[in-house]
């Protein structure tokens, strides 16, 4: 049931996006959202439609994957779009019993939607195409400086990417742990809620313990192979700029300036 | 000029301390008592026992996981009790656990065996040249790519034995490698462990409670409630059949037939391990043409 979530799932073949530093690309997509946040005019979406169509075609992920994951997100898109609409004063337009749609509410509408696609779409282009390790890696870097006021980056990385080892071993206990309950009489399906309730207790207590367990097992085994924190330790693949990232960074600049100067215009 | 010694263990005993809810000791478990062995540098030992017997507790003790109650652990000439060799001694005595999941940390096979010499902090370069190498030596640079979550058990700790060599050890404790794993995945770990052995002179602590993986050490060490029970060559340990039966330990089947034909009349000689050894002393071994 979990599977059919995609997004922001990685998706594997060769590009120029997937292929650029993970740096990069994080960076990017939070320029990119702050970009939809400074644009106010259609101009300015047009724009950031034209850079976000650009990397999609770059990146080679079909369209189709990347909307499915829409899916997922879009009762809140509608529950937006819905409040926005009938709850923005100005000029009317129509009127549907007792609630007024006005012209505001429908340009205001309108730009929320388009707003949290693009949204939406320009992250998940960066899971998409950078792996959950890149994706760690180039978040203690980019997030380094934060030591020096006592962050401790490294760990939250480190955490980051233990968690994501994780998820499909514990994914595959819980179905284990869901099976041996069913084979002995345990009712997953029922379609009372309080029931479904009741029934996940016997199923996270054991997942609970398990997960504490391995924990402790992963704990002991990463210290019996030296580990002591980041301090003095290597990379095996440290993040390196090529020709590309830099080019992507100038792309970047241009894209950004252009929003800058349209909500100035 | 005698040899230096790989390990030595000399009168180690551990006690498990248990503690109520306000933090006082409310009992205490002797999990090693008074345990002396030494083990030469290049030697395949097997430890075995049934659980509870403490071997688990003597294997974390090779590699400074856990410190002494009482005595001493030296390791390569290092005391474990000493806190500036810590390091040193980890990356000397290397350790494989028995859950393969539960000791893999990178979401590739080759950043796990990169792992440990990332905290070594070795150069970049000189970790890839290690980890080809680690991969080549157990037989996964195929694999080298893949996550582990796809590979087979006996494949994951492959994996792990990979993460340890990548850090050149001298010694590597294996806690009961193989217990998780079907028979295939056994023999797997086992011939890679002989291996490393053979050909890498590394010497080798396998912990175990399949006595078939004991015949090939050079010693084994047999535990029994903290203490070491029995000792000596495979041979001698399993020719006692009735001394390891009171443990609460099988021997081969193959020695425990022979054992059975010699105490029904027939002339055998005590502690044989293998099937050709037994069709040899039958008479029944097929002439080499």
């Amino acid at each position: 049931m979990l599977k059919e979530i995609t997004i922001g799932q990685y998706y594997q073949t060769d590009s120029v996006i997937h292929r650029l530093d993970p740096r990069v690309k994080l960076i990017a997509t939070f320029a990119y959202i702050i970009s939809l946040f400074v644009v106010h005019s259609w101009t300015g979406y047009l724009v950031a439609a034209l850079a976000v169509g650009v990397v999609i075609a770059a990146s080679h992920v079909p369209f189709g994957y990347i909307m499915r994951g829409m899916k997922a997100v879009i009762m809140i898109l509608m529950v937006t779009v819905v409040f926005n609409l009938f709850l923005t004063e100005g000029t009317p337009l129509v009127h549907i019993w007792k609630l007024t749609i006005t012209y505001e509410g429908v340009d205001f509408a309108a730009k929320m939607a388009v707003r949290l696609i693009f949204l939406i779409i320009g992250s998940s282009l960066m899971t998409l195409t950078t792996t959950p390790n890149q994706l760690t890696d180039a978040l203690e870097d980019v997030l380094g400086p934060l030591k020096r006021i006592h962050v401790p980056v490294h760990e939250i990385a480190m955490m980051m990417s233990i968690a994501l080892r994780f998820i499909p071993i514990l994914m595959e206990e819980t179905d284990k742990i869901m099976k041996a309950q069913m084979a002995r009489g345990a009712d997953f399906d029922s379609r009372n809620l309080m029931k479904k309730i009741q029934s996940l207790v016997p199923l996270l207590v054991p997942l609970f313990i398990s997960a504490f367990r391995r924990a402790n097992d992963l704990a002991m085994a990463m210290e019996a192979r030296c580990y002591r924190g980041g301090e003095g330790r290597t990379k095996m693949k440290p993040l390196v700029y090529r020709k590309r990232d830099y080019a992507a960074y100038a792309g970047l600049a241009v894209y950004f300036a252009v929003c800058v100067v349209l909500c100035y215009v | 000029m005698p040899v230096k010694a790989m390990l030595q263990i000399k009168k180690l005993i551990h006690d498990y301390i248990t503690r109520d809810d306000e933090g006082n000791v409310s009992g205490k478990i002797r999990a090693l008592d008074d345990v002396s062995l030494e083990v030469k540098p290049g030697e395949f030992i097997a430890v075995l026992g049934h659980n509870g017997s403490g071997k688990s507790t003597l294997a974390k003790h090779l590699n400074a996981l856990l410190f002494p109650s009482e005595g001493e652990v030296w390791v390569d000439g290092m005391e474990t009790d000493d806190e500036d060799h810590l390091w040193d001694i980890r990356q000397e005595a290397g350790m494989i656990f028995q859950n393969p999941d539960n000791q893999i940390i990178g979401q590739v096979v080759e950043e796990d065996v990169g792992f440990g010499p990332e905290n070594l902090g070795i150069p970049t370069k000189e970790i890839w040249e290690r980890v080809d190498e680690a991969l080549t030596t157990v037989g996964m640079q195929e694999f080298r790519h893949k996550s582990p979550n796809r590979l087979s058990g006996g494949q994951k700790q492959r994996v792990s034995i990979a993460g340890v060599i990548a850090m050149h050890p001298k010694c590597i404790i294996m806690d009961e490698p193989t217990a998780m794993l079907d028979p295939s995945g056994r023999r797997e770990v086992i011939r890679a462990a002989r291996a490393l052995n053979e050909v890498e002179g590394i010497t080798i602590i396998l912990i175990t409670h399949y006595m078939e993986e004991a015949i090939y050490a050079d010693r084994i060490f047999v535990m029994d409630e903290g203490k070491v029970a029995l000792q000596g060559t495979p041979h001698e340990v399993f020719s006692k059949v009735d001394t390891m039966k009171k443990l609460h330990l099988d021997v081969p089947e193959v020695t425990l037939l022979a054992d059975e034909l010699r105490k029904a009349g027939l002339d055998l000689p005590e502690g044989i391990l293998t099937k050709e050894e037994l069709a040899e002393a039958l008479g029944l071994a097929k002439k080499k043409n």
